[in-house]
């Protein structure tokens, strides 16, 4: 470990990988900052810059820098204006905003800010012990496995959409697999399903897909509601930035504790930092006794910094099933997949005995991200707060134009732009319905890859057999099947009792 | 019927059409030597098609949860269709007209004109006025995102009209 830690220091600690880093970590705070734009949207938008870049190292350093920083930009417009930017930070508003109503917005940002970066350095930490071993054990799966570990994957996000919710998800996820089936096929040159249609040859583009389904919905919803993400003009001044010891002591055990729940949830395909700083927030409410659990939800610090460290800690436990699988659990770290496949890396359990200097230089910018984010941020945030106060005129249109680049600047094709609207009132129509659109995207990036692998095993075993002659391929199958059958037969049976009618059992 | 159910109806009739074309279109394209393969290319759609039509079914008809749980990331602010009309629609679609017509207007205008074009009237149907500020803060901002995508990352964007280069 400790020569990859070094091996991961030179490759990260150059001038211009640490340039990436904070240039990273401010885009991804500012942009995240704004309400309606989560840290999909704003990774979708830097794709292109980072393919830009040539080398995947800087591009993975960039990608992951904006992704804390979106995260971190959130928990600041959660705690100034009650306008939470990313759904992971929702549970930071909780009782952020009421210390921004009190006046102790400072304090609360010192907080939140303090709480990530634990969160963030102990996720790192962990993902350092637990990738290699999960890549060593990875390392064993065939191709049959692998088969059944997507479908695992893809039953555990349908799984985790919430009740009523599975069947939706489930569909999504066929959608998104049938529209990565579009254009030329794995096994042979033969298009499929392309109508004849020269732009669809080589199949949809991911990120014109990644826009529509996030980015053009979100920006849609602000133009159709103003009161989205209005402003209540608390973000006046920030100052006292300062924690006394005593708070310190207090908020010390919630942060270690929702570290370490963070990064497992986050580890969990589906579940990532919303689920994780819910969870955080409410296991915490639970443990707190008397006066301090009634003051949760009134601007109670402990309340402030658990959703806070569990949020960072899950981000960087998505990156482990994504670093040593290359299977993404959710729609961002999807998204880094689908740019690090651009940039001809395979994340996977080869990547760390073919590229150690990819998966230590990410490992090491975590760490690096986290320090920026908190020296860099700490005395800017009142002046990048500023920002908050652009006029949506002028902000709207320059989400869109960015949406459209995005999809442009990778093909240099104007096609691209119309099925990028064309998508996007789909995603939009699909929102309204409550379909979650990121099984829809994982469904599309895993779909190839799940082929590909399903042809393998197909060709390797002569037809279905291979089901049934490798027991670890139909374990995985079954836990899969058992992910998407039980909460739908819990349902079932909550809903008959709510009907009166399974009383009995 | 609630509009999840409609698009579960569309789904499943996108399914069937889908599953069409793989059962019935695809395989008499596909060479001899590779119909001796265990797995086609129609083989994975196949699946896919029959496991979609079974989903959508299920979404199509199960009867509706009495407590719908509320999307926990935006309940607060989350937008009901069925009272579109109360939004500002008006400019939802103007904006979407927008897109449309810079995407069609990029190859010919180039990219500064139409960029220019789009973020000062994306800006006024949204209701600025201050024509002043407006174009030249879109003219400055299409001039340095054009500088940055030509210059720092190289990708070639043409900046004037067909004519022009």
């Amino acid at each position: 470990m400790l020569e990859g830690l070094l091996l991961g220091l030179a490759a990260a600690v150059t001038p211009f990988n640490l340039v990436m880093v904070v240039l990273g970590c401010v885009i991804g705070t500012v942009i995240g900052m704004l309400p309606g734009l989560g840290p999909m949207s704003i990774i979708a938008i830097m794709i292109p810059v980072a393919i830009g870049l040539g080398d995947p190292t800087a591009a993975l350093i960039l990608l992951s820098g904006v992704y804390y920083g979106a995260i971190f930009g959130g928990s600041t417009s959660s705690i100034l204006l009650n306008a939470p930017g990313v759904a992971g930070t929702v549970a930071t508003s909780f009782d952020g905003y009421p210390m921004a109503q009190r006046g102790q917005a400072g304090k609360a940002l010192t907080i939140a800010a303090i709480a990530s970066f634990a969160g963030g350095t102990i996720g790192a930490i962990l993902l350092m012990i637990f990738a290699p071993a999960l890549s060593s054990v990875a390392l064993l799966f065939h191709s049959a496995e692998y088969f059944a570990l997507m479908v695992v994957g893809l039953s555990a996000i349908a799984a985790f959409a919430g009740t009523g919710q599975v069947a939706k998800a489930l569909m999504m996820t066929i959608l998104g697999l049938i529209m990565g089936t579009v254009g030329e096929g794995a096994l042979s040159n033969m298009p499929r399903f392309t109508f004849g249609l020269m732009e669809l040859q080589s199949g949809f583009s991911f990120i014109t897909l990644a826009m529509a389904m996030f980015a053009l919905p979100e920006a849609l919803f602000l133009v159709l509601n103003p009161a989205r993400g209005a402003q209540s003009g608390a973000g006046s001044a920030i100052k006292d930035l300062h924690i006394t010891k005593d708070e310190a002591r207090k908020i010390a055990p919630v942060i270690g504790r929702q570290s370490l729940q963070g990064f497992f949830i986050g580890v969990l395909p589906g579940a990532g930092a919303t689920i994780a700083s819910f969870l955080g927030y409410a296991v915490e409410r639970n443990i707190a006794k008397g006066a301090e659990q009634a003051e949760f939800g009134k601007g109670s610090i402990k309340g402030l910094a658990a959703p806070e460290s569990a949020n960072n800690a899950a981000c960087t436990g998505s990156f482990v099933p994504l670093l040593t699988l290359g299977i993404p659990g959710s729609g961002t770290t999807a998204i880094l997949l689908g740019a690090l496949i651009a940039l001809n890396v395979t994340p996977g359990p080869r990547l760390m005995t073919d590229e150690p200097d990819v998966f230590w230089a990410v490992i090491i910018s975590m760490y690096i991200g986290n320090l920026v984010l908190l020296i860099l941020n700490l005395p800017l945030i009142p002046y990048i707060a500023k920002l908050l106060t652009i006029p949506r005129a002028y902000l709207i249109p320059f989400i869109l134009f960015f949406t459209m680049m995005g999809s442009y600047i990778g093909q240099n094709n104007a096609t691209e732009l119309l099925i990028l609207v064309g998508f996007g009132v789909v995603a939009t129509i699909l929102r309204f319905a409550d379909y979650p659109l990121a099984p829809l995207l994982i469904g599309f990036i895993l779909g190839t890859m799940m082929e590909d692998n399903f042809a393998r095993a197909m060709q390797l075993y002569r037809g279905f057999g291979f089901i049934l002659e490798r027991p670890m391929t139909l374990a995985l199958l079954i836990l899969a099947a058992a992910l998407v059958f039980v909460p739908a037969y819990r349902a079932r049976r909550a809903r008959l009792r709510q009907a009166g009618v399974a009383d009995g059992d | 019927m609630a509009l999840d159910r409609w698009i579960a109806l569309v789904f499943v009739a996108l399914c069937c059409v889908y599953g069409y074309a793989a059962f019935f279109t695809m395989d008499h394209l596909l060479p001899a030597i590779l119909q001796r393969n265990p797995i086609w290319p129609s083989t994975f759609p196949k699946i896919l098609s029959v496991l979609g039509v079974i989903v959508g079914l299920v979404v199509l008809l199960s009867p509706k949860a009495k407590t719908d749980a509320p999307d926990t990331s935006s309940a607060a602010d989350a937008i009901d269709h069925r009272r579109l009309g109360d939004y500002n629609l008006g400019q939802a679609l103007a904006l979407l007209v927008l897109m449309v017509a810079y995407a069609l207007a990029l190859r010919p205008i180039g990219f500064l004109g139409a960029t220019v074009l789009f973020l000062a009237l994306g800006g006024f149907i949204l209701g600025e006025r201050k024509l002043h500020i407006l174009i030249p803060v879109a003219a400055v901002a299409a001039g340095s995102i054009w500088y940055l995508v030509q210059e720092v990352l190289g990708i070639f964007l043409r900046p004037w009209p067909a004519f022009l280069i």
